[in-house]
């Protein structure tokens, strides 16, 4: 299931919040998006998720616009957004139940696919607790597996480890890499934190509306003769050091 | 997409409502306590106040209470679809607003499952409510309970309706407090839910014209009549046109409301 970004542009009123953005993300892997405060990764979202409508530009979902197919490119789709989207009153089965009738998944399949992404998330003794008793890091886990729920063939993951400490950090990575690996699962993941970027790893970078560069991690770092990612970075968005690019 | 799906969803959003409403007690409580004290207290003091004579759909002379009955009942489906639209913008704060618009359903589907889901809610509210006017000798017809339920459901979609179209209209939280001056106190005050028409009349010609056009006056009549096992044609045809209509501006609202957010 491919998707593709061709010639995306969005203002809002007067002031362009991308310009003619083109991409491709590669099937199978984790693709990295990297932008600072502003760049236009919210945005970005927004539109491959369809809360805003499109203006300028396609999203083609297997070579066709998403316009003719938006509800099966939300099928598609399972997105873990910024700012957390768990209703704290209820428990991890509850929120997952919710999610699962919004996509026609009755009850019973709901438990059946939560217990074993769960457990794989290890939080499988978790399913009857409340949102509110978990920790941000469990929280997190609970929102990836709710986005996989419905088993999408895409995962969109916006900042998804942002606040939380290295241990969970590395643990959600390499959950999202074992699933690209064993699920052939296509994932775009905006962040901040260029350690989380693996060398191979294909890499878009959007600064002020516009893509900067496209490209696996080291063939970036050939291209502008450094032997980092951030360093890499910083020449291209003019930025001192990565924490600046949340 | 399957029709199953589509009643999975439904389920679905009547289940998640449910399950927040029974953790928010207060929220019942508050509910029951506003019209209570209308009831109890205020109707005490209207009273002695406020003669009602005979009208329709009454047979004979009634108490205030009996009375102000109807009215209440619409005030607890005014409250609760205006404290669902306060939740719909809480949502679209908090962002669990997007988990539902990220749902492959039609928006269109999506919205009338929220809507019957805070019909389903005030119903629940509006039949203990009159099950606690039994205990103070307020006691409407038994089939009444049965033939005033269509109303009841019909009445609460425009106000469900109506709240709706004002939460993809109110971009922040703190603006909401102007929705309780400017649309819940208006519309509830401006009715024959406290003192019929007539007696509005009496005070002032111009304030009766505007009780006779509000929704609301319609609604409560509708509901007053179903109580008596009476239909009020007019009432009927009134309510379900304005569902209709905040139905439709509902659905455009909540269709453009995430692009409208930040432009």
């Amino acid at each position: 299931m491919g998707i593709e970004v061709r010639q995306l542009s969005f203002r809002y009123g007067s002031r362009q919040a991308l310009q003619d953005v083109s991409f491709r993300l590669v099937d199978g892997q984790l693709n990295a998006l990297l932008g600072p405060n502003g760049a236009g990764k919210s945005t970005l979202y927004a539109l491959l998720t369809q809360l805003y409508s499109l203006q300028q530009g396609e999203i083609l979902l297997d070579d066709q616009s998403i316009r003719r197919q938006s509800r099966k490119l939300k099928q598609q789709l399972g997105v873990v957004f910024q700012q957390s989207t768990l209703d704290l009153d209820l428990s991890v089965l509850q929120n997952l139940e919710y999610h699962g009738a919004l996509h026609g998944l009755s009850s019973r399949q709901v438990k059946r696919e939560a217990a074993a992404l769960l457990e794989r998330l290890g939080l499988g003794d978790r399913l009857k607790d409340s949102i509110r008793s978990l920790n941000g890091g469990h929280r997190r886990r609970v929102e990836i597996a709710r986005a996989l729920l419905h088993r999408p063939s895409i995962l969109l993951l916006d900042e998804a480890t942002v606040g939380l400490d290295t241990a969970a950090r590395q643990s959600i990575n390499r959950h999202v890499r074992d699933l690209c690996r064993d699920q052939s699962l296509t994932v775009l993941w905006a962040t901040h934190l260029i350690e989380e970027i693996a060398a191979d790893d294909p890499v878009l970078i959007l600064h002020r509306g516009k893509i900067e560069a496209d490209a696996p991690a080291h063939e970036i770092c050939r291209q502008q003769g450094v032997a980092t990612l951030a360093e890499a970075f910083e020449q291209i968005t003019g930025l001192k050091d990565n924490s600046a690019c949340a | 997409m399957r029709m199953t799906a589509y009643a999975i969803a439904l389920n679905g959003i009547l289940k998640r409502e449910f399950l927040r409403f029974i953790h928010q007690r207060t929220r019942f409580l508050s509910a029951l306590v506003r019209p209570l004290l209308w009831l109890v207290v205020f109707a005490a003091g209207f009273r002695a106040a406020l003669g009602v004579s005979i009208i329709p759909p009454y047979a004979t002379y009634i108490t205030y209470e009996t009375y102000i009955l109807p009215g209440l009942c619409c005030m607890i489906l005014l409250f609760n679809g205006m404290q669902s639209s306060l939740s719909m913008v809480y949502d679209r704060e908090m962002g669990s607003m997007k988990v539902l618009l990220m749902s492959p359903l039609p928006r269109a589907w999506l919205l009338f499952c929220k809507l019957i889901a805070i019909a389903v809610l005030s119903l629940v509210q509006v039949y203990a409510f009159i099950g606690l006017g039994f205990l103070v000798k307020v006691e409407p017809p038994l089939l009444g309970l049965l033939t005033v339920l269509p109303a009841l459901l019909l009445t609460a979609l425009m106000l469900g309706a109506v709240g709706l179209f004002l939460s993809s209209r109110i971009r922040q939280l703190e603006n909401f407090a102007g929705v309780m001056n400017f649309v819940i106190f208006p519309m509830f005050f401006m009715s024959s839910a406290l003192y019929p028409l007539w007696k509005m009349r009496e005070s002032s010609e111009w304030l009766y014209w505007v009780c006779s056009v509000n929704p609301f006056t319609h609604a409560v009549e509708l509901v007053r009549f179903a109580l008596y096992t009476e239909l009020n044609i007019e009432a009927l045809l009134v309510t379900a046109g304005t569902t209709l209509f905040f139905t439709v501006l509902a659905l455009m609202g909540f269709n453009s409301e995430q692009a409208a957010r930040k432009s």
